[in-house]
Parts: C-alpha cells; structure tokens; sequence
C-alpha cells in the first residue's frame, strides 16, 4: 500500500487565508442549517409541545440507537424558494436497533406538516434512496396533506410516494409508520401502503375524509376517533398493527418492528478496525483555494479523508489532470477518480473509462472528487475526438453498476458534471462542498458567450451594437449565474443529497458507503476491460 | 492427626478455617443451607453436605444433622467457627460421643461460661477484676452499698433482661427511690423484687485478650484488641495493639485473663473480654470461640489462630512461637455489611454483589465475590478487611483508602461509613471507647467520601455508557459518536443517585465534549473513554473513574468517591402500564360467570368475567388496580364481539 505524503505547508499565510475563506462558507451553511432546525419557529414549536407533542427531531433522535450517528439528506430543500428551507419534512440515514433505516419525519411545525413541491423532491429521493440501497424506511407520520395551493404540482407526482412505498415492499425492503398525528387523505395511505404500522393513542387521525368532509360528502356526523382514532383502527378497523400509549411508546414499538426485521446486509462487511488517515482532516479547509479557479491536488484532499492515506494510484503518469487510483474508507475499499486540474482532456476521459471498468471488474464502489471545468474545447481537440473520448466516459458512467459517490468539491461544469457522475448518472449518493459551484460553464464565460453571440447577431443583421447595454446585460447574467450556480440553490433544487463540511467528508463518505452495502455490490460485466 | 475437618459454619469463617486447613494438608467437610448452595466455601470445601432449608434452626443450628454429615464423610474434627453452634456445650458433647474431635474447649468450660452470674462469681473468686456489686437483701445499708460501688452505678433485677427494672444512677440521693421504682417494676414484670447494683461504666473502651490453652495445662495470652467502635452493640472496627493500653497494663490485662483461662482449665483460642476506663478494667465475659476480630491478633503476632486451634485438638503443647509471641505494627480490621446507614438506623441490605474487590496491600477475609447473592437469611458482614502497618496511624491510611477504591457493586454497604471513621480526628487519636458512634452522626461521619455531588461520575458513566454503545454497535461503529451534519442533538441520559434526579446530556463537538449534568455545564476534558474506566480532566486535576454496568445500574469509583448511578429507561415499561377502562368481549359467546360487582375494587389480573365461546371459557381480567365501575352483563347473556363487557376506573374517581 502506498501512502500519501503531503506536501502541504500549515503554516503559511496562504493556508490561513484559505481556512478563513472556508470557516466563513461553513459559517453561512451552519446559519442555513440552524434555519432549518428551528423549524416552524418558537410560536409554533411551544404549541407543539404544549400538545404532549415531540418535535420532529427529538422523535428521530429517540428513535435512534444512542450514540450512532445519523446522516440528514436534503437539508437545504426548498431553498431559494418561496417555502421553508427544509421543506417541511426531515429524511435521512441512521442506524435504529442495529438496522441502518431511512428515515422520514414530517414536521408539524411548518405549516402542519403540509407536503409542497419540494417536500415531495426530498421524500422521492429518500425512497429512491431506499429502493436503491435496500434500507428499510421507517415514517413518522403527522402531515397536513398537501399544501393545497400547490396541488397542481403535488397531486400528479404525489402519487409516486405510494408506489415507491408499495414497490419497497415488494422487494422485501420492510417499511414502518410511525403515526403521531394527522394522516388524512394521501396521507392515510402511508400508515396505509407500510407493512407495519403503529398509531398514538389520541394522537393519530388516520381517514379519508375527516368530520367537515364527511359532513359535506353524506351529511353523516362522526368524530375524529371514530373515523381514524388509534383505538379505532387497532380494534376495529385493523388498519393499525399496534396501539401507542403515547409519542414515547410508538418509538418504543418502532424500534422493536425493526429488531425483529432479521435484516442482513446483502454486501460485504467493512474490514475493521480501519486506520484513520495520518494527516487532520481539519486541513483540508486550508488547502483549499479560495477561487475555483485555481486548482489543487486532491491528492491532498485524499490524504485526509481515506483509511491510513493510503491510496494506490492508477496511471499516476498519464491524463494527469485526473487522478484515479485505489483507497478505502472507513474499511470499505473504493476506486476514486479526482480531478486535479480543472480539465478533462482525452486521456483523462480514456483513463477514466478503463478504470471505471476496472472497478466493475471487481466490484468496487466508485467515489468522484469533482473540481471540473469540463471537456477541453478547441480545434485540435475536436479533432483529436474529444467528443467520442469523452461519450466513452459517460457511457462507461452511465452503465457501471457499482455504487458511485460524488461530492462536489469546488467546481462541476458542463459534461464534466456528467462524466464525474453528476446527478442525472444516479450516483447513490452525492453532495457538495460549502462553497462549491455547478452550472453548465462558469457565470463570467456564460455571460461572455451571450455578449459574442448578441454582437455576431447584430453584426449579421447589420445593425449597430449597443455596448452600454450589452455591459449591463453581460453583468446582470454573470450575477443571475453566479447565484444559481452556488452549492446552496443547487442543493435546494435536490440536484444533490446536501451541502457538508468538507472536515465531514470521511464521516459522510463512509456513512454512504455504509448504507450502500446494503444492497449487493456488483459491477457491469460482459466485456473484459477495454485498452481504450 | 486430624485427616478431614468438618466446618460447621457458613460464609467468611468457613472459608478462613478452611484455607487454613488445606495449607495444612488438612481435608475439609462443608454443611451448606439451600441459600448457600453456591457459596464459596461450599465450591471450595473437598466435601459438602447439604442441610435442607435455609434458616438456621433447620441449617445450621442442627447439631445432629451437622454431626451425621461429619460421620457420613468420614471427617475426624469439627470446626465450629464462631456463632452458631461453636458455644454450644450440647453439642461439644456430642461430638465427643460421636468420636469427633470438636476444636474448642472442654464441653464444661464453654458451659461455666455461658452463664453471666456464675461466670463472674467464677472469675471474681479467681480475682479477676469484675464489676463491683451487691445484691440488696432486706438488711442491706443502701447508702453504704451504694458508696462502696460508686456512682453512677446501675440498679438491675437479679431475674430480669430487656432492660426492665433496670436504672442508671448518678447522684446518691436518688438512689433510694430507682430501688424502690425498680423493685416494684421488677416484681411486676419477673414476679421477683430481687434487685442488685453493680458499677456502671459510662462509655468505657472495649478491650478483649486473646487466649490460648492447650490440654497440658498452659495457657498463655496474646495481647488485646480493643473493640470499642461498636454499632448497635456489634463490633465494626477492631485493632491491635490498644491505643488505650500501656505495656504495663497490657501485662495486667494479660495476666488478669490467663487467670481467667486457667480458672477454667481452658484449652484452644478463646477471649477474655473486659470493659476499660482509665487503667481500670473489669471482666465482662469468656468467648470460648475464635472471634470475628481474630485477624488483628494474628497479623501482629504473625501466628494463624486457625493453625493453633488445630494443634491444640490434636494434643500438641502450645509452641515457643506462642509463649514468645510478640507485637509486631499495628493491626485495624474494618467489618463490611450490607447495610443502609440512614438517619434512623442501620437497615440490613440484600442484593447481588455484580462486583467486589478490595484493591490495596490489605488482608480480605471474605464470605462472598463478585456474583454473590446478599440474602436475608443470615448475618450481614460482607466482609473483613484488615490491614497491618508499623503504626496505627499508618493502617488506618491504607485501611481507608483501600475501602474507599473497593468496588462494592449491588448491595449497599456500610464502606462510607467506615471510611469516615478511619479518617475521623477523634479516631486517629486514639479517643475511642464505646460512645463513639452514638456520639457522632454517622451519616454525616459517611458523608465526606464523595465529593463533587456525583457529577463528575455521573459524566463518566454516561461517557463510558457510550463508549459501550460505539463499541456494540453492529453498523456504523466506526463512525465518530452521536455525529450529525445538521443541528447538534445531544444525547441523553437520566441518571438518578438515590433520591436524587442527575440527568446528563452531552455531544462531541468539534471544538471537544460540550457536556451538561441536572442541565448545568460541567466543564470536563475526556482524557480517555473506554466502556469500562473514564479518564476525566477537571479544573486541571485528572481522575480516572472505574465504570461497571449491571442491569440499569452503572457503579462508578473514583478518587473523589464511589456511587451507584440508577439509569431510567429511555422508554417506559409497558407492562408496568396499567391500561383502567374498557374490557371488550374478545368473541362472541355467552357469559357464565361474574366474579364481581359495580362499585368493588379490584386488583390487576382479577377475573372479572368469564365467557364461554365455542366450548372454550376464556376469562376477563381487570387490567389494572381500580374500581369496576360498570357492569354490562349478568350470567347468561349472550355478547358480541367488542361489546363492551365492564369499565375499570380508577380508584377513587
């Protein structure tokens, strides 16, 4: 094995300007974070409470093995947009009696619990998360429904949770809800759709159509425990399989439905206990450049994040603007590919490609450290076949069955977002650094080609080319791209899994690669591995 | 030659003789109760016979049943410990005639002894000092006689016992009523006015002089152990030498019970105890047994009392390493109960011993180890931990200090209690004598072990807890403890010492351990944490803290203290939910009984009504304690599925 020796020097001004630059990202991420703890706020938080009611988060907490650690995806969901960052509802991966679950927790104290556009993103990523990694899904129900005024984004698409949860099922993959509250209409059919569901006493309404609905549809009087109480459906209705006493007891019951699941995981085990890496990952912030347009070695990323810092490099000397080679992470053994300088010229998407293979020979996860400009553009390039190398990266992307993990960390643009396994290349899970962008070019190369193809258009059409505008026009593009390509409306978009702490990046890496071996690991064979 | 020995007791004594014996090359018989029957010294014993039942009048206090095991295993000897049956003349006879040797003295010496009254003319006729006294005839000058003895002096009914007809008398004056009161009280009570006086001692010392005969007429003494920290008139720390005794006093004393031991012909160990005020002393009684407390006497003397016994059974004179015995050091022994010392007594404590060690340079005679069982059946001593250093002040140190880092886990024990002796001034100075515990509060006296009010161990159990809780974990282990990557939950645990709530919470941060104890910050750097022992850094000072975990109780020694951390579930019992309110019919059937009425109150589990369906009658139990409110059916009714049967409120409402 080889070990990484860094070169990094901590102590030069450089390194503290870097850290600086970075703690300040964090800081702007922490702040978003705290946003979304809070919830619906003090006010709604304490009536909460004041109805005997745990929030979302003590609910996840106590469902929780003490002490293990719990992986929230999607935090940012919604941001930018016109609902509560969060979205209203909590997903993420944690292990419950010994068993890693994802979890799914509406939160009451955001507008009831209501589901809008982006609760419905973030609760499809969860189950595809789910489905795709054989982890079993455990509920915790207490959503208004649908957010009415949105119903014409919700309704159509809304319908995909129930198959989600019902195809789970069929794959063996166990589901649970834990109801604590309000479950009307769509809702019903979570408790519904679960193989195992348990209902709070006086807490859970679980129905249809609720006392106003039935009132207006058959003129018929009834309560809400008679026509979804706890008792009612664990007496009568046989809906509900066990009886809650309270909050506390139904996460009592949840945590024993999932002992009993008799869950193996389908993959191989971590070889245990691994090395950590020899160098701080609290380095890495110093490390990194304060403009992606500078590069750095993830070499040095790697030294701080793979077991020992060990890490076997695979064709060190060619396509270096890529590094590809052998780790482990928290015992799992990975293939990584990193860029290193930005582009991605035809060696590096051939050294890709084979290695990429190489991987689904023997199994092996794929993790994608992105910091990528793109593909080399320019004539030679062109017509050196720039286009056919790089198809043969993302065919070789696009059809590797082994779990890929992509993060973010600085940059990914145009079809290096694809190759590096961006997010429409279904790694299993992905996420982005603070102060990451994504954007198909960078915002002052967008705005520079729309100011070439304006004047060229104007030039052809013969009219004369107003200069003051087109500096205004360039400007405010650059701006509007330079917003959306941060990693925050990224993220809130769900066009990734979250925004972490690059110092996480070990823990994130292995809780994923954890999760993923759930499921079987087995790469794409039929052709032996092509010499490109 | 003694071949095989028969021990007629039970834990710490039957151990100690045995241990003894096998060094010896001496066999060991051991009897057991149905409670001892995985006891030490029954597992170590070469041969063990049961004794069915468990108290002792059907164990072993059973002289015949004790004397059959001996023959049945063809034992030569009976050791008899101490209580029970080892000052029981009975039986020293029967093993006679049953062709035992019984380790001990003569049957006629244990039975001059048994009696107080006849012991004492025994003694005083042998001129051993005794308290002075006089009974009062109806000639008797009462003024004169009380002079003679000398106040305070105590009016007792020569008939009498607990305390009846008993009066202490400090001032001439009032002697002539407390007669007459006593003598009025002792005829009602005893049918008999007879009244004596006799000296009263106000808190005098305790000391005792340890004796050996053996059958060719010497006897010899081996020094005294004063024994006056008593609780409730039982010994708890013993030592040797006396602070209180002079070599020319000790040579009194000495001399004063060899007289005692030769007026009675008395072979093997036994002690000649005496009460102390000043250089006065007066007998108080023979023990012809070995003692509880004989540790003390055989560390400074360096000779095994056991060993002796033994000797002088199998007809050998006493040796010089006896008649030259001499005082090495100092001696303290310390008794470990299982007792709750509380501000309204000492309560006896139960419960499984999940870990006992004694750490420390120290001599540890022990009924019991770790996975004991402390039952209520007999005696409470845990324990004997005796340690021997050049002076006194330097035993007590180590005494104390190793009963203070003693893991005692499962029953509560006296161990703070006796650590607060040992480092008490009063002690140190030797002022000891009978009072002394009744002049201290010995819950205070217990309160200075701990220190830091259990935060800091409660911090470090929940710290171990949790090291406990990475290390089991069957995914994720490798994971950094409680991570998140949104918010920072703390992790929670509810810890109660005694009575009182201790909650901890407390998450890793990456800046270190962010922790809070009752919801207060303790300020703590984990210096290292592992499942078993916390190394914690406080206000500069590093303390490492031994964490074991039984069932929900983790126990905690440190330094500054040891407590027993009671853990409440994350989630309640649900079986300990009592569900009062409606009780359905399970099926459709007919009723054919009722056991009770609207109105009765009624017990969790109580057949309220029976129902037979499909040839089957199954039984409706109240769910909980309460009051049947309502009764729907009578015998005979038919019913449907999930109607409702009756209603149990609860009591009260």
């Amino acid at each position: 094995m080889a070990v990484l020796r860094s070169a990094l020097d901590t102590t030069t001004e450089e390194f503290r300007h870097n850290r600086a630059v970075q703690l300040d990202a964090i800081a702007a991420l922490d702040a978003e974070l705290e946003t979304v703890v809070a919830g619906g706020g003090e006010r709604h938080l304490a009536r909460h409470r004041e109805r005997g009611k745990l929030p979302v988060r003590e609910r996840v907490e106590l469902l929780l093995d003490p002490d293990s650690p719990f992986l929230e995806l999607s935090a940012l969901a919604g941001w930018g947009s016109e609902h509560t960052v969060g979205a209203s509802v909590l997903t993420g991966i944690g292990a419950v009696s010994g068993v890693e679950c994802m979890v799914i927790g509406h939160d009451p104290t955001v507008r009831g619990g209501a589901m809008n556009p982006y609760s419905l993103r973030k609760t499809l990523r969860a189950l595809e998360i789910a489905r795709l990694n054989r982890l079993p899904v455990v509920n915790l129900v207490e959503s208004g429904g649908a957010d009415l005024p949105s119903q014409s984004e919700l309704f159509v698409p809304g319908g995909r949770i129930f198959h989600e949860l019902t195809e789970l099922s069929s794959l063996g993959i166990p589901t649970v809800a834990l109801v604590f509250g309000n479950a009307t209409a769509g809702g019903a059919y979570v408790p519904g759709m679960c193989d195992h569901a348990v209902l709070v006493d006086g807490g859970a309404k679980v129905f249809l159509g609720g006392p106003p609905l039935v009132k207006m549809a058959t003129g018929e009087d009834a309560d809400d425990e008679a026509l979804g109480g706890a008792e009612m459906h664990s007496r009568v209705s046989g809906l509900s399989d066990h009886f809650a006493a309270d909050e506390p007891d139904a996460i009592r019951i949840g945590r024993a439905i999932v002992a009993r699941f008799n869950w193996r995981k389908r993959g191989p085990g971590p070889s245990y206990p691994p090395a950590p890496p020899r160098y701080d990952p609290e380095e890495i912030l110093g490390l990194l450049p304060p403009a992606s347009k500078i590069p750095f070695d993830p070499r040095e990323v790697l030294a701080r994040v793979v077991d020992g810092s060990e890490f076997d490099e695979y064709k060190q000397l060619y396509g270096t603007s890529l590094v590809t080679g052998w780790a482990s992470v928290h015992g799992y053994p990975v293939g990584v590919l990193a860029n290193h300088r930005g582009v991605l010229f035809g060696e590096e998407a051939k050294k890709a490609t084979e290695f990429i293979l190489l991987a689904n020979q023997t199994d092996t996860p794929l993790v994608f450290l992105q910091n990528t400009t793109g593909y080399m553009v320019g004539e030679s390039y062109e017509q050196g076949g720039i286009i056919k190398d790089g198809a043969k990266m993302i065919n070789a992307v696009t059809n590797s069955t082994v779990p890929h993990l992509t993060i973010n960390m600085a940059s990914s643009f145009g079809a290096g977002n694809y190759g590096m396994s961006g997010r429409a290349f279904d790694p299993r899970f992905m996420f982005a650094w603070p102060s990451a962008k994504l954007a198909v070019m960078g915002a002052a190369q967008l705005a520079g080609v729309l100011s070439i193809v304006g004047r060229a258009s104007a030039a052809a059409q013969g009219k004369p080319y107003d200069e003051a505008a087109d500096a205004a026009r360039t400007a405010a593009i650059e701006a509007q791209i330079e917003r959306e390509s941060h990693a925050f409306p990224i993220t809130g978009r769900l066009y990734d899994d979250g925004v972490v702490d690059p110092r996480d990046t070990r823990t994130v890496l292995g809780m994923s690669l954890s999760a993923v071996h759930n499921q079987t690991i087995e790469g794409r064979r039929g052709y032996g591995v092509f010499r490109m | 030659m003694i071949r095989t020995l028969l021990v007629a007791n039970r834990g710490e004594i039957a151990s100690r003789v045995q241990r003894t014996a096998h060094r010896l090359g001496i066999a060991t018989v051991a009897v057991f109760s149905d409670a001892d029957a995985d006891a030490g010294f029954v597992r170590d014993a070469d041969q063990a016979v049961r004794l069915p039942g468990t108290a002792p009048a059907d164990t072993y206090l059973r002289a015949d049943l004790v004397i059959a095991a001996a023959l049945a295993t063809g034992a030569d000897a009976v050791h008899p410990g101490y209580g029970f049956l080892s000052e029981n003349a009975g039986f020293a006879r029967d093993c006679a005639d049953a062709g035992l040797v019984f380790v001990g003295p003569s049957p006629e010496s244990i039975a001059a002894m048994g009696s107080k009254v006849e012991a004492k003319a025994l003694m005083e006729a042998a001129g051993v000092p005794v308290l002075p006294g006089v009974t009062l005839g109806p000639e008797t000058d009462l003024a004169a006689a009380g002079q003679r003895i000398g106040f305070p002096l105590l009016v007792k009914a020569a008939y009498g016992g607990g305390g009846r007809g008993m009066r202490v008398v400090g001032d001439p004056a009032a002697l002539a009523d407390a007669v007459d009161s006593a003598r009025r009280e002792a005829a009602g009570a005893f049918g008999d006015g007879l009244v004596f006086l006799e000296r009263y001692l106000v808190d005098p010392r305790h000391v005792e002089v340890q004796i050996l005969g053996d059958g060719h007429g010497a006897v010899v003494h081996l020094f005294e152990r004063e024994c006056s920290i008593q609780r409730r008139h039982q010994k708890i720390v013993e030592e040797c030498p006396s602070p209180a005794v002079s070599a020319a006093l000790r040579a009194e004393l000495g001399a004063a019970a060899v007289a005692a031991g030769k007026a009675i012909g008395y072979t093997g160990a036994g002690t000649v105890e005496f009460v102390l005020a000043g250089s006065e002393f007066f007998f108080l009684e023979v023990n012809t047994r070995l003692q509880v407390e004989h540790p003390v006497t055989e560390l400074v003397t360096g000779l095994d009392l056991v060993e002796q016994q033994l000797r002088i059974a199998e007809g050998a004179p006493l040796g010089p390493e006896v008649r030259d015995a001499t005082i090495t050091g100092h001696a303290i022994e310390a008794r470990l109960y299982a007792e709750d010392v509380t501000a309204e007594g000492y309560l006896p404590a139960t419960g499984t011993l999940h870990r006992f060690d004694v750490p420390g340079e120290v001599r540890v005679d022990s009924g019991v180890g770790t996975g004991s069982v402390v039952s209520p059946h007999y005696d409470p001593m845990l324990a004997k931990v005796i340690a021997h250093a050049p002076t006194r002040a330097a035993a007590a140190r180590a005494l104390a200090r190793s009963l203070a880092g003693a893991a005692l886990h499962g029953v509560t024990t006296n161990r703070d209690l006796l650590v607060g002796i040992l480092r008490e001034p009063g002690f140190l100075a030797g002022d000891t004598d009978t009072g002394f515990l009744v002049r201290r509060d010995p819950v205070a006296l217990g309160a200075g072990t701990l220190s830091g009010d259990g935060r800091r161990h409660a911090a470090a159990a929940a710290l171990a807890a949790q090291a406990a809780h990475r290390r089991d974990a069957r995914v994720l282990g490798g994971m950094p403890s409680g991570w998140r990557n949104v918010g920072g939950a703390f992790q929670q645990v509810g810890y109660r010492l005694g009575e009182r709530a201790l909650p901890v919470a407390y998450r890793f941060r990456r800046d270190g351990l962010d922790l809070r104890v009752d919801g207060e910050p303790l300020a703590v750097t984990p210096v290292s944490v592992t499942p078993d022992a916390v190394v914690l850094e406080f206000d500069g000072i590093r303390r490492t803290y031994r964490v074991h975990r039984a069932a929900e109780v983790s126990y905690v020694d440190g330094p500054d203290g040891s407590v027993a951390l009671h853990e409440e579930p994350r989630f309640a019992d649900p079986n300990a939910a009592t569900h009062a309110g409606s009780l359905l019919a399970p099926m459709p059937g007919s009723v054919v009984r009722v056991y009770a009425a609207a109105g009765d109150e009624v017990a969790a589990g109580q057949p309220l009504v029976v129902l037979e369906a499909m040839k089957m009658e199954h039984t409706i139990a109240a769910p909980g304690d309460g009051v049947l409110g309502e009764l729907r059916v009578a015998p005979g009714d038919q019913v449907d599925t999930g109607q409702v049967l009756a209603v149990v409120g609860e009591s009260g409402s």
